[in-house]
C-alpha cells in the first residue's frame, strides 16, 4: 500500500498511475496546505509535455458538452485527457455547486480520463495560480491534453484561459447578444472560436459577427498576449509573418457535430505554436508571470507577517482618512521589512 | 371619470382605508405576513375593490359555456359525480390484477395503472438497469403477455383505464390495444387515457429516454393514431401534477402545464391535423395541494386560459376543443412521514379543493403513500374520503359554489395574469423546447422548492408534526409485503416468452419498426405489429434508443 | 490554508425525483460545502469514479424508489473497489425503520428520512468529519 499521507508517497503513487493519489494531490494544492509546496516542487519538473486547452464562454453556451465531445475525440486518437472544470464559489456562503460532470457522462469509466471540478473559492488573484497548479499536476501525471473549462465572465477568466496554450472561446446563438465574448471582454484571448448550438437560428449571424470583428481587429496574435494578464517581459522579436488567424468552427456538441474539425484546429494550433516558436514564448511568458505572481504573494505574506497587525490597521485608517496616500503607506511598510 | 360620479366603489374604498388603518393600529396580527402554499402574499381582507374589473359574462359565464370558468358541464356534479379513480399497481401483473378486481368491486369507476420504474424507462424486468426496482412503484409490464394477465377477467371494452406512462407510452398503449382486441373488443370502443406527456418529463419528472424532437414525434404519432382509430381515447394527459410535486408553485404548475399543452397543440397542427379533430381528446392532470382557495382558483383559471387560447388563438370552432377536462390527484409531496394519520385530513382538504375546483376525476392519496405503497385499509379510507365529499358534505349540490367570492375571484384573475406573464417569458426563449434546453423551467422550480424548504427550516411555514406540534414518536414506515415469488415468476415468464415465441417474426417486426423510425410515417402500426409478435418492451425501446439516441439533461439549480 | 468540505450528491438507480437531492445540494452549498452534483441515473461505478476523482469527504445518495437495499450495497462495493472504503456514505430517501440497522452494517453512516430539516444534515456532516479528540 502506498503511503498517501506524505508528499513523497503521494508523488510515487501518482507516478504509478494511482488515481486516488492524483485526486489527493489536487486537494492538497487546492487547500494550499503543508503538503502543497513539496508536492508542487516534486511535480513541476515532470510537467510540460501536455498541451493545455482553455475553454471559456458565457453560461449557456454548452461548454461542458463541448468539452465532453472534445475529450471523446482525443480519446479516439489514443490521447489521454485531464479536465479541470471551474465554477464559481458562492460569495455568501463560501460553498459551491459543481455540476459540470453531469454533462460529461460519456467519459465515465474511461481510465484515460480524469475530471476534476474546482470552485473558485473567492481567492483574489490566487485563483489563476491554483488552477494553473492543478493543471500542472494533471500534466505531470502524464495526461497528453489538459482541458480547462471556465465560466466566461470577468478578468479572472481571462487569467485562467491565458494559462492555456490554446484558448477556445465558445459562443452560442440566442443568448441575447450576438457575440457574448465582447461584453465579457474575452474576445481577444481566443485562438479558436466555437459557435456551439449551431443548429439554432442565428448561428450564421454569430459567425458573421465574429468574422467582422476579427477583420476589424486584425489578426495580430501578439496583441492578444498584451490583453491577458501577461506582463511585458523581454519579448523575442515579432512573430513570424505567417500569423495565426483564429478560425471559427460551428459545432452542435449535443449531436457531436463539428467536434472533429474543432479538435483538428486545436492540433493545428498546437503545431503552429511549436513551429513558430510561440509555444516557447508562451511558456516563458507564463513562467515569468507565475514567478512574478508568486513572488508578489510571497513578499506580501512576509511583509504582513513581519509587521504587527495594529500598525497596518493604523496605516489603513490613515489612508482612509486621507492623511497619507496608499503608495507612501506601502513604501513605509516595505521600508520596515527591508531595513 | 367625473369628479361627481357616484362610484359605488368609492364608499367602499374610503371605508376600507379607514378600517385598514384602525385595524393595523389597534389589533396586532399573529404574524408579519400571510402567504399561500406557493408563498404568494395574502391580504387581510378582500372586497369588491379587488374584483372591480371582473366582468361576469366575459370572465365567468355559465357552467358548460365559454369561457368555462365555472365548469365544463352544464350540470356538473348534479348530473354526474366526478370519476373516483384510484391509481394502483405494484409487483407482478397477477397481484395488481387482484387489486383491480377489488377496487372495481369497491365502487371504483375506472382503473388507473401505475407502472414500476423499469417499465417507465422501457426496460424489461430482467434488465440490469432494473436491479432492485421490480414492482416497487407499480406493476411490471414487459410484454403483451403481462398485459393480458393484468386485465385477465376485466372487460377491457367496458372499463375506462388510465395509464401513467410517458416515454414508452406508445408501446404500453399498443399492448393495451392488443390485449383488448384479444378479449374481443374492437379498438374503437376502448376508453381511457395515456399520460404521454413527455414535456413535463424534461421539466420535472425526469423519466425521459430520447431527445426532445423524436419524443415529440412519438406524441404526435399517438395523437394522430388516436384521432383516427380510437376516438374515445385521451391520447395525452397534460400533467402539472409532477411539476408541482417537483416543487413548483401553483402558478408555475398552471403556466408550465398550459404552455406544454400549447406546444402539443402546435406539434399536432404541424403534423397537419385539424385542431377540432384532436383538441377534444386532450386532457389534463393537475395537483390538488393544501391551500384550499389557491387550488380552487388554479383550476378555474386553467379552464379560462385554455378556452380563450383554443378559441381565440388557435381558432378552434368545436366547443369541445375549448374545454379543459382534468384529472386531479391530491399532493403526494404534502404527506408527512411524521404522524401519518394526519394525512387523512390533508387529503380530505385537498380533495375538497379539487372538487370545488371542478375536476372531472380524482385520485385521493392514501395516508401512507409518502412512505410506501399504500395498504388496502389506507386505500379504502382515501376512497371513502371522496365518497363522503360526494354524498355527505353537500359541496356537490350546486355548481362552482365559490364563484363571486372576492378572494377566489381575485386569486383566479391574479393567477391568470401571472400565467400569462410566464407565457411571455417562455415565448422569449422561442417556446417550450428551447426553454427546457436553457433550463428555464428547471431553475424556476428548483428555486421555488428551495424557498419552500427554507420556509419550513426557518419556521416561517408550519407543517404540523414536522416542524411544530411534533410528537416524540418514531417514524414507522409500513411496508407492503410483495409476494417474493412475483419476481421469480416474472423472470421465468419472460424467459419462457423469449424462448417460445416466433423469434424470426419478432426480428422482422423490430427491423420494420427501426425502418419506420428512420422515416416519417406513423410509428403506431409497426409498434402494434411488434407487440403482437410478443417483442418485449425492452426490445422495442432499444430500437428507439438506437435510432433516436439517449437524452441526458443539463442540470439546473 | 483554504480547506473546504467536499461532498458528492448522487442519485443511483432509475428514479428521477431529484427535488430532494437538489434542495439538499443547495442547502449544503449554503452551509459552505463544495457540492459535486452528478445528477440522476448514476451507476454505482460512476458514483465511485466521481468520488475518487473529486476526492470528496462524503458521498450522499438520494433514493426514493425503495430500491435502496439493492443499490446501496452496490455503491458501497464500488467505493471499496476504488479504494474509498473510508469515505462516509449518507442516504436520503424513504427508508423503513427495519432497513436502517442493515444499512448501517453496509457502512451507511446516516439515514435521513422525509421531513429532515436540511440543517440536521449539515450538522451531521460536521460531526462526522470532526477529527477524533
Amino acid at each position: 500500500m502506498p503511503d498517501l499521507s506524505t508528499a513523497s508517497g503521494l508523488v510515487a503513487a501518482l507516478n504509478e498511475g494511482n488515481r486516488r493519489a492524483l485526486a489527493r494531490v489536487i486537494s492538497h494544492i487546492e487547500n494550499n496546505d503543508a503538503l502543497a509546496q513539496p508536492l508542487l516542487a516534486a511535480l513541476y519538473p515532470q510537467a510540460g509535455a501536455a498541451h493545455l486547452i482553455g475553454v471559456t464562454g458565457a453560461p449557456g453556451t454548452g461548454k461542458s458538452t463541448l468539452v465532453n465531445g472534445m475529450a471523446l475525440a482525443f480519446r479516439q486518437q489514443g490521447l489521454t485527457v485531464g479536465i479541470v472544470a471551474v465554477d464559481p464559489t458562492s460569495p455568501f456562503s463560501g460553498g459551491a455547486l459543481l455540476g459540470d460532470r453531469v454533462r460529461m457522462r460519456d467519459l465515465a469509466g474511461d481510465p484515460g480520463i480524469f475530471i476534476r471540478s474546482m470552485a473558485t473559492r473567492g481567492s483574489l488573484g490566487g485563483l489563476a495560480q491554483t488552477t494553473a497548479d492543478v493543471v500542472m499536476t494533471l500534466d505531470a501525471a502524464g495526461f497528453a491534453r489538459v482541458i480547462i473549462e471556465t465560466v466566461g465572465v470577468g478578468q479572472s477568466e481571462v487569467e485562467i484561459a491565458s494559462t492555456a496554450h490554446t484558448t477556445i472561446v465558445v459562443e452560442a446563438p440566442g443568448l441575447g447578444d450576438e457575440v457574448q465574448a465582447i461584453k465579457a471582454g474575452i474576445l481577444e484571448i481566443a485562438d479558436i472560436f466555437a459557435v456551439n448550438k449551431a443548429d439554432r437560428e442565428g448561428a450564421d449571424r454569430t459567425v458573421m459577427a465574429l468574422q467582422m470583428m476579427l477583420a476589424l481587429g486584425g489578426t495580430g496574435h501578439q496583441q492578444i498576449l498584451h490583453h491577458g494578464r501577461m506582463l511585458p517581459v523581454d519579448l523575442p522579436p515579432a512573430p513570424p509573418a505567417d500569423g495565426w488567424t483564429p478560425p471559427i468552427h460551428k459545432t452542435v456538441a449535443t449531436q457531436n457535430q463539428g467536434i472533429a474539425a474543432l479538435v483538428e484546429a486545436i492540433e493545428a494550433h498546437r503545431g503552429y505554436l511549436q513551429h513558430s516558436g510561440l509555444r516557447q514564448t508562451r511558456d516563458r511568458l507564463r513562467a515569468a508571470t507565475e514567478l512574478r505572481m508568486i513572488l508578489r504573494d510571497l513578499l506580501l505574506q512576509r511583509t504582513l507577517a513581519a509587521i504587527p497587525a495594529a500598525d497596518i490597521a493604523a496605516l489603513v485608517h490613515a489612508v482612509a482618512a486621507r492623511e497619507i496616500d496608499p503608495y507612501s503607506a506601502a513604501q513605509r511598510l516595505v521600508a520596515r521589512t527591508t531595513s | 371619470m367625473s369628479l361627481f360620479a357616484a362610484d359605488p366603489l368609492d364608499q367602499i374604498r374610503r371605508e376600507r382605508a379607514r378600517w385598514e388603518e384602525e385595524t393595523r393600529r389597534q389589533r396586532p396580527e399573529r404574524q408579519q405576513a400571510f402567504i399561500t402554499t406557493s408563498s404568494t402574499p395574502v391580504r387581510r381582507l378582500y372586497t369588491p375593490l379587488d374584483v372591480a374589473d371582473l366582468d361576469y359574462g366575459r370572465d365567468l359565464g355559465l357552467p358548460g359555456e365559454y369561457p368555462y370558468t365555472r365548469g365544463v358541464h352544464h350540470t356538473m356534479y348534479r348530473g354526474k359525480l366526478w370519476t373516483m379513480r384510484m391509481f394502483a399497481g405494484f409487483g407482478s401483473a397477477e397481484e395488481t390484477n387482484q387489486r383491480y378486481k377489488y377496487l372495481l368491486a369497491e365502487g371504483n369507476m375506472g382503473l388507473s395503472v401505475a407502472f414500476d420504474m423499469p417499465t417507465l424507462y422501457g426496460y424489461d424486468s430482467d434488465a440490469p438497469e432494473a436491479l432492485g426496482e421490480f414492482g416497487k412503484c407499480g406493476v411490471a409490464i414487459s410484454s403483451l403477455a403481462d398485459m393480458e394477465i393484468l386485465f385477465d377477467g376485466i372487460p377491457m371494452g367496458e372499463v375506462s383505464t388510465s395509464m401513467t406512462i410517458n416515454s414508452p407510452a406508445a408501446i404500453l398503449w399498443a399492448m393495451y390495444i392488443a390485449a383488448a382486441e384479444k378479449q374481443g373488443y374492437p379498438r374503437g370502443q376502448l376508453r381511457g387515457t395515456i399520460q404521454n406527456d413527455i414535456l413535463k418529463e424534461y421539466i420535472a419528472q425526469k423519466e425521459f429516454l430520447f431527445p426532445p424532437a423524436p419524443s415529440m414525434r412519438l406524441v404526435a404519432d399517438t395523437i394522430e393514431f388516436g384521432s383516427q382509430e380510437l376516438p374515445q381515447w385521451n391520447t395525452i394527459s397534460i400533467s402539472g401534477y409532477h411539476i408541482r410535486e417537483a416543487g413548483s408553485t401553483a402558478v408555475q404548475e398552471l403556466a408550465f402545464t398550459l404552455a406544454d399543452g400549447f406546444a402539443y397543440v402546435e406539434a399536432a397542427l404541424e403534423r397537419g391535423l385539424a385542431i377540432d379533430d384532436f383538441a377534444p381528446r386532450l386532457s389534463f392532470f393537475f395537483n390538488a395541494h393544501n391551500d384550499l382557495f389557491e387550488e380552487i382558483a388554479k383550476f378555474r383559471a386553467a379552464r379560462r386560459i385554455w378556452a380563450k387560447a383554443m378559441r381565440e388563438h388557435y381558432g378552434a370552432q368545436d366547443p369541445r376543443s375549448w374545454l379543459l377536462r382534468t384529472h386531479a390527484q391530491t399532493a403526494g409531496v404534502s404527506l408527512t412521514a411524521q404522524q401519518p394519520d394526519n394525512n387523512i385530513v390533508r387529503v380530505a382538504i385537498q380533495a375538497l379543493a379539487a372538487v370545488l375546483g371542478g375536476t372531472q376525476s380524482l385520485h385521493t392519496n392514501s395516508m401512507d403513500e409518502a412512505l410506501a405503497l399504500p395498504s388496502e385499509k389506507a386505500v379504502t379510507i382515501a376512497l371513502r374520503t371522496q365518497q363522503i365529499l360526494a354524498h355527505e358534505s353537500g359541496v356537490a349540490n350546486t355548481i362552482d359554489p365559490l364563484a363571486g367570492s372576492y378572494y377566489v375571484e381575485q386569486l383566479t384573475e391574479q393567477m391568470e395574469a401571472e400565467a400569462n406573464a410566464y407565457f411571455r417569458r417562455i415565448a422569449a426563449f422561442g417556446g417550450v423546447l428551447p426553454a427546457i434546453e436553457a433550463g428555464f423551467f428547471q431553475r424556476e422550480i428548483a428555486e421555488a422548492a428551495y424557498r419552500y424548504q427554507m420556509e419550513i427550516d426557518t419556521g416561517a411555514r408550519t407543517i404540523v408534526g414536522v416542524n411544530d406540534f411534533v410528537a416524540a414518536e418514531p417514524i414507522a414506515i409500513p411496508i407492503l409485503q410483495m409476494d417474493p415469488a412475483g419476481y421469480d415468476r416474472q423472470i421465468a415468464r419472460l424467459q419462457r416468452l423469449r424462448a417460445g415465441r416466433d423469434n424470426v417474426a419478432v426480428q422482422k417486426a423490430l427491423a420494420a419498426l427501426a425502418d419506420c423510425a428512420r422515416g416519417p410515417d406513423n410509428l403506431m402500426p409497426p409498434i402494434l405489429d411488434a407487440v403482437k409478435a410478443y417483442a418485449t418492451l425492452g426490445e422495442i425501446t432499444d430500437v428507439f434508443r438506437h435510432v433516436f439516441g439517449i437524452y441526458h439533461e443539463p442540470v439546473h439549480f | 490554508m483554504d480547506r473546504k468540505i467536499r461532498i458528492l450528491v448522487a442519485k443511483p438507480g432509475l428514479d428521477g425525483h431529484d427535488r430532494g437531492a437538489k434542495v439538499v445540494a443547495r442547502a449544503l452549498r449554503d452551509a459552505g460545502f463544495e457540492v459535486i452534483y452528478t445528477g440522476i441515473r448514476q451507476t454505482p461505478d460512476m458514483i465511485a469514479e466521481a468520488a475518487l476523482q473529486e476526492d470528496v469527504d462524503v458521498v450522499g445518495l438520494s433514493i426514493l424508489s425503495g430500491a435502496h437495499m439493492a443499490l446501496v450495497p452496490k455503491v458501497r462495493e464500488a467505493l471499496t473497489t476504488a479504494g474509498l472504503e473510508d469515505v462516509p456514505l449518507l442516504l436520503g430517501g424513504i427508508v423503513p425503520d427495519e432497513d436502517i440497522p442493515v444499512l448501517h452494517q453496509m457502512g451507511v453512516r446516516g439515514v435521513f428520512g422525509p421531513g429532515t430539516p436540511t440543517g440536521v444534515i449539515v450538522d451531521f456532516i460536521h460531526n462526522e468529519l470532526r477529527e477524533p479528540l
